[in-house]
């Protein structure tokens, strides 16, 4: 008895290198997270709208059409930095931009879009963060791509740059609307 | 030439190192005298060969010869020399001949000063580290040359990281890794006497100076890296529980804890078999912070470049490396004869508590580390853990280590007197009941981790200046007396209210940068103001300047204090001439009580800036602790029982130890 107390570090060693020999399989690609969502139905979004008196945002009203919903915090300091791309993607791409407040105050997500103006056509409250849950975001900004048949097709984690929207979401936005 | 030169050292180093590997071992065991003698000169060769690689690839990269393949990768010819240099090591090849160099400077210094050693324990001992030479220099000759060449050379390289360029990295790899593999000569002394199948006070006397060694230089690495992530990462936040931050804090976690136990065994020929545990888990965790870095299969901003074939070999090496020696340990290390008895509540009981303080929180470090590991390889799903999670498990145990180390070096040997110890303390709760309430007071709206923290804080702090005072006895005497009995006090008791002393210091920093640190953030146009904590951060300007090699955009910001000047703070915005992203350089003006932090993000595009102010209270506490820490490990290091040759003088030692 005395001498297994002897054997429990090996064996701990032993559980552990065995789990990093499984978590080495080159195929675990750790940079790309992965969207379970992408080419599946998007979750049901049904949030009360930011903008007091408006009505509730639902994915429903967009049916037909592509959109990109974006994921944005008057906290986040990145959300603040790709900003005044999301008004790019309107503009040169002709999708509109659907924003969700995640897990903020309704009342600083619109000082927000006062301060750094409003690139959305509409936008909800997602104050309890369900809906973020439900697309499976690790943090906000984060950008999908949801097309006309309500299937998600894309998903950009992390602020966009200039060189993302260039070299990522503006050739998804091509694939979609082909 | 030069390089192919370096390329060839590595493989004579690699024959020298089979050489020390095989023949001391055999002769250790055979009783071969001249195969034992023969560990010394190959160590101080193997450590020439690797010295003479290290510096033909610091040549490459001082020279900006970019036909070698790592220097057009980390390195551009307008970098500045320094920010060179220190590209040799800002890379995984030329980080991994730092490490191999480090493990051989150990080398070669056990076979130049262990000249008391046993003969056969030092063979042994030189022989296992021979071993691990071999490990890591197959490895890097096999999938990661440093001296790869580039045909046709490149004209211009691609730069090192920016983030990289900061003085703080120069120094944090270097002195980070001294602590690292420093901890690999305990590990072999530890290997070697599981062979013998002895281990006595002289042992652990042996062991103590490499381990404090390594201890001391692995504080001022992590504390390095901290200042540095705090000065250029622009987030005002000096630790972030990051899977290769907690890497390097686990062997500093359970290598204290070894300093501790090993203290015992010097002492009191007690904890034996566990102080050998420890020896082996140290430098364990230090090879699994190596893996967890080159192999990629975390992610985690310090992560090399990644390749799988790297991750499986590094692996192996450390399965090997730590699971025979622990198969060895299972073998041999229940037939150690114990030592010493000691009742529960005695000096010794309460290092036994704070190695099983520490150890629980080296796991729960470990635990968080490769949790989100190992639920997504079960499960699939992606999660990282974060702050709150380490409160809850690290902090927990943190408190109780913390009130114990005030009370510990009150008890004596054998048998130690609680009561007796609490006594001397009431001072020390007075204070920290007061500190905490005081907290309360200034901040009752944060959390209750402060007053805590603080708590625990000023008790350590008072504590440990109360057993100094009674050790020197400050108030019995006339000055000359006491003046004699602190210069006899050894040096190893200096060095431990130092560290503790530090610690605590450190610990009220922490506790203060955690609690109570507050942001602002806007967009400002020049000649408009931010408030933070009663300061007003003006900004007076935006100008573009150029440095050696980047551009950049440094605002200047006047603070000030109901209308009082309080400092000019210059944050820039850097862009370095090859890499796209831009950096941030903030701009801190560090006060006893706080730090005030700036930094310039974006422009707005309409003649605004996005800024962003921080107050850190204590925050330079954490620093200040951490060399008082640093410092208290070198005193200690400095005492005469382990200066190589020195005399001993029993009489005079034996008398201040009185």
């Amino acid at each position: 008895m005395r001498r297994l107390v002897f054997l429990l570090p090996i064996a701990i060693v032993a559980i552990l290198v065995a789990i990093f020999w499984v978590g080495l399989d080159p195929e675990r690609d750790k940079s790309v997270l992965p969207s379970a969502l992408v080419g599946k139905t998007a979750p049901v979004v049904d949030l009360p709208g930011l903008a007091d008196g408006a009505q509730r945002l639902t994915l429903g009203q967009f049916k037909g059409q592509l959109v990109a919903i974006n994921f944005f915090a008057s906290w986040c300091l990145p959300c603040r930095a790709e900003h005044p791309l999301l008004e790019q993607i309107t503009a040169e791409f002709g999708v509109p931009v659907i924003g969700v407040a995640w897990k903020d105050k309704p009342e600083a997500s619109r000082a927000f879009l006062q301060e750094l103006g409003d690139p959305y056509v509409a936008t909800g409250a997602d104050r309890n963060g369900r809906t973020g849950i439900d697309f499976g975001i690790t943090g906000v900004p984060e950008t999908f791509l949801v097309g006309a048949d309500g299937t998600v097709l894309y998903r950009f984690a992390g602020p966009l740059s200039p060189e993302g929207l260039r070299n990522e979401l503006a050739p998804a936005i091509a694939e979609a609307k082909q | 030439m030069i390089p192919e030169l370096g390329h060839y050292a590595l493989v004579l180093a690699l024959v020298m190192a089979l050489a020390q590997a095989s023949l001391p071992m055999v002769g250790a065991a055979r009783g071969i005298r001249p195969w034992m003698q023969l560990a010394k000169p190959a160590a101080l060769a193997q450590f020439a060969f690797v010295a003479f690689a290290f510096l033909a690839l610091m040549q490459a990269f001082a020279s900006s010869d970019f036909s070698v393949a790592i220097v057009t990768q980390h390195s551009h010819s307008e970098q500045p020399l320094i920010y060179r240099l220190s590209a040799t090591w800002g890379n995984h090849e030329g980080s991994l001949l730092l490490w191999v160099l480090i493990l051989t400077i150990f080398g070669a210094l056990v076979a130049l000063f262990g000249e008391n050693l046993p003969p056969r324990l030092k063979a042994r001992t030189l022989s296992i580290q021979a071993m691990i030479s071999v490990g890591f220099l197959l490895f890097m000759l096999l999938t990661s040359n440093p001296f790869a060449r580039l045909n046709p050379a490149p004209v211009e390289g691609d730069e090192l990281n920016p983030l990289l360029q900061d003085p703080g990295l120069a120094m944090h790899p270097p002195m980070l890794y001294l602590g690292y593999v420093g901890f690999s000569i305990v590990f072999s002394f530890a290997v070697a006497a599981l062979i013998d199948g002895k281990v006595d006070a002289a042992w652990a006397r042996w062991v103590r100076p490499w381990c404090l060694l390594s201890w001391t230089t692995l504080t001022g690495g992590i504390v390095l890296g901290s200042w540095w992530a705090y000065n250029e990462l622009g987030w005002g936040g000096w630790w972030f529980w990051d899977p290769v931050e907690n890497a390097s804090f686990m062997p500093w976690l359970i290598g204290t804890a070894l300093l501790h136990s090993a203290l015992v065994v010097e002492k009191r020929d007690a904890l034996k078999s566990w102080t050998l545990l420890l020896s082996i888990l140290t430098f364990g965790f230090s090879l699994l912070g190596t893996f967890l870095v080159r192999s990629g299969i975390i992610t985690s901003v310090h992560s090399f470049a990644t390749d799988p074939t790297r991750g499986v070999f590094i692996l192996a090496l450390l399965a090997i490396a730590i699971g025979v020696p622990l198969a060895l340990y299972a073998l041999r290390a229940p037939t150690l004869r114990g030592g010493g008895l000691f009742a529960p509540l005695s000096r010794e009981g309460a290092l036994v508590m704070n190695n099983l303080l520490l150890a629980v929180m080296t796991a729960s470090v470990l635990f968080g580390t490769l949790y989100p590991l190992m639920l997504e390889l079960t499960t699939g799903n992606t999660i990282s853990v974060g702050g709150p999670f380490y409160m809850a498990t690290f902090g927990i145990f943190a408190l109780p280590l913390l009130i114990l180390m005030a009370i510990g070096p009150f008890m004596g040997w054998k048998r130690g007197d609680v009561r007796g110890a609490l006594q001397r303390l009431i001072a020390a709760g007075i204070c920290a009941l007061g500190a905490a309430i005081i907290a309360v007071w200034i901040r009752s709206d944060g959390p209750l981790l402060a007053p805590l923290g603080i708590l625990v804080g000023v008790w350590l702090l008072v504590g440990t200046v109360i057993e100094f005072m009674e050790r020197i006895r400050l108030f019995e005497g006339n000055p000359a007396r006491i003046w004699n009995r602190a210069r006899h006090m050894p040096r190893a008791a200096y060095g431990m209210s130092l560290a503790h002393f530090g610690l605590a210091v450190a610990v009220i920093g922490m506790t203060g940068a955690a609690a109570w640190k507050t942001e602002n953030l806007t967009v400002l146009q020049p000649g408009q103001t931010l408030t933070l904590q009663g300061y007003d951060f003006k900004l007076e300007s935006v100008q573009g300047i150029r440095g050696e090699n980047y551009l950049a955009d440094q605002a200047h910001f006047v603070v000030s204090r109901d209308g009082d000047f309080v400092a000019d703070l210059y944050p820039e915005r850097r862009q370095y001439l090859v890499q796209p992203m831009p950096t941030t350089e903030a701009a801190i003006r560090s006060m006893p009580l706080a730090d005030l932090y700036a930094v310039i993000g974006e422009p707005d595009g309409k003649g605004g800036w996005i800024v962003r102010v921080y107050h850190e209270p204590l925050v330079g506490w954490i620093w200040f602790g951490a060399l008082i820490m640093v410092a208290g490990g070198l005193t200690s290091l400095s005492d005469r029982r382990y200066r190589v040759g020195a005399p001993v003088r029993a009489g005079a030692a034996q008398a201040a130890k009185a």
